[in-house]
């Protein structure tokens, strides 16, 4: 790793929240980054070629309780904000790619969850934070009350020469994106070059990963077959609760960790359930990743850091 | 290359699925369909969740699924059944079992804290 890596990611010192520690390899500082996984298009060692980086936090499921499975669910978004907030050098801005708060039936106490939430995440450092919903926040009321608190479930927005485009394939309740957001994708990609950098941020995978699992989109191929004619497209996405890398033609899918609970690979057990605790590993499989983004070569060099 | 009883089961395989594919959703039982009232409800189905929904081979049916509160879907991808049930209307599934065995079907509107567990299983005897 090159040394003006390390020091830009340098902790500065995270305090030990509760029983709970941050490093529960007790390692120190900087052997814990020298274990972090790298996954990217740069090449390794190299110099950095990148002109600014961003966070993905996804999966945080403020609200979430079952000892179980995460002893320490009260604080996880808190750990996650100390753990963004300690690096040395602030990423341009931070993305939150969906399932803000765990479910909730209650319509009052959705608005109070996703309240709760964005205190907490207002603690954040980073000058530019977004978010986007996932089935958990919208599929309920259709994104009513996180829209109350975090606006519009689909958006662009332009960052040093990238394009971001957020799609919503959570507020319908069956997991599709709808005509009236295909439409306005068809038009928003329309303004676009067709070699410019496009980053996509969605919640639920666009691709058919396992549909028994409600790992898929219903309409997401369209949404696909919009990207396609686009050279340099990435998508980041969450739900599924672990790193996966897969490809639509040229089109690069990554998928982030949740920062509350971990999910068992596709079809690797008959149903689907939340991985229980490992006294013995605490927050196995869980993490955040920051990706290294290039516009001139439209590549994105994603660094994943375990919480 | 496959042998004449691997086409055989292909080709029961298929028409399973090719009656359950068609004319669901509004098509009211047909002449000769067994009709077989399903409840569902945040977080189960019934018959179905509880107790699987018994069928016979060879007898053609049609599950006349309601939901008692919300939107719910009802999908399997072994029997190609991918349906949304909705308050105040009749979702019409159709299903010619032509081969025996066991198929699980789960709900697939995101429906609230339980909907992962909202499942059932048909079974063709």
């Amino acid at each position: 790793m090159a040394t003006n890596e390390i020091d830009r990611r340098k902790f500065l010192k995270l305090v030990g929240i509760g029983g709970g520690v941050v490093f529960a390899s007790g390692l120190g500082l900087y052997p814990r980054f020298a274990k972090a996984a790298w996954d990217g298009t740069g090449p390794s060692g190299a110099a950095r070629s990148t002109d600014f980086y961003f966070v993905q936090l996804s999966d945080t499921h403020f609200g979430f309780t079952d000892p179980l499975i995460n002893p320490n669910s009260d604080q996880m978004l808190q750990l996650a904000v100390d753990a963004t907030n300690a690096l040395e050098d602030q990423p341009d801005f931070i993305m939150f790619t969906g399932d803000l708060t765990d479910i909730v039936d209650n319509d009052r106490e959705r608005r109070r969850r996703l309240g709760a939430f964005k205190t907490v995440a207002s603690r954040l450092r980073c000058p530019m934070v977004r978010f986007m919903p996932g089935e958990h926040d919208a599929s309920l009321d259709e994104g009513a009350a996180y829209k109350e608190f975090f606006g519009d479930t689909f958006y662009t927005f332009d960052h040093k020469g990238i394009h971001f485009v957020v799609i919503d394939n959570v507020s319908d309740p069956s997991g599709s994106i709808g005509a009236t957001q295909l439409a306005w994708l068809k038009a928003t990609l329309a303004k676009f070059r067709k070699n410019d950098p496009i980053v996509v941020f969605t919640h639920r995978p666009l691709f058919a990963l396992n549909p028994d699992w409600d790992w898929w989109t219903k309409d997401g191929q369209q949404a696909i077959d919009l990207l396609m004619p686009y050279a340099n497209v990435t998508v980041f996405y969450g739900h599924i609760h672990q790193n996966l890398t897969f490809t639509t033609g040229h089109i690069n899918h990554y998928s982030a960790r949740s920062t509350m609970f971990a999910l068992p690979v596709s079809n690797s057990v008959p149903v689907k359930k939340k991985i229980p605790w490992d006294a013995a590993r605490p927050y196995a499989g869980l993490g955040f990743r920051e990706i290294d983004a290039n516009p001139r070569k439209a590549t994105y060099k994603k660094k994943e850091f375990p919480l | 290359m496959l042998n004449v009883k691997q086409i055989s089961s292909m080709g029961l395989f298929f028409s399973f699925f090719a009656a359950a594919a068609f004319a669901n959703g509004s098509t009211p039982p047909q002449p000769g369909e067994i009709e077989i009232p399903v409840v569902a409800r945040q977080f189960d189905f019934t018959p179905g969740t509880a107790s699987a929904i018994v069928l016979r081979q060879g007898q053609p049916v049609v599950l006349s699924v309601t939901t008692q509160d919300r939107k719910h879907g009802f999908f399997s991808k072994e029997l190609n059944i991918d349906e949304t049930v909705v308050p105040g209307k009749v979702t019409y599934i159709h299903i010619n079992p032509t081969h025996a065995g066991t198929f699980q079907f789960h709900c697939s509107v995101f429906c609230g804290s339980g909907h992962e567990g909202m499942q059932g299983t048909i079974v063709v005897q």
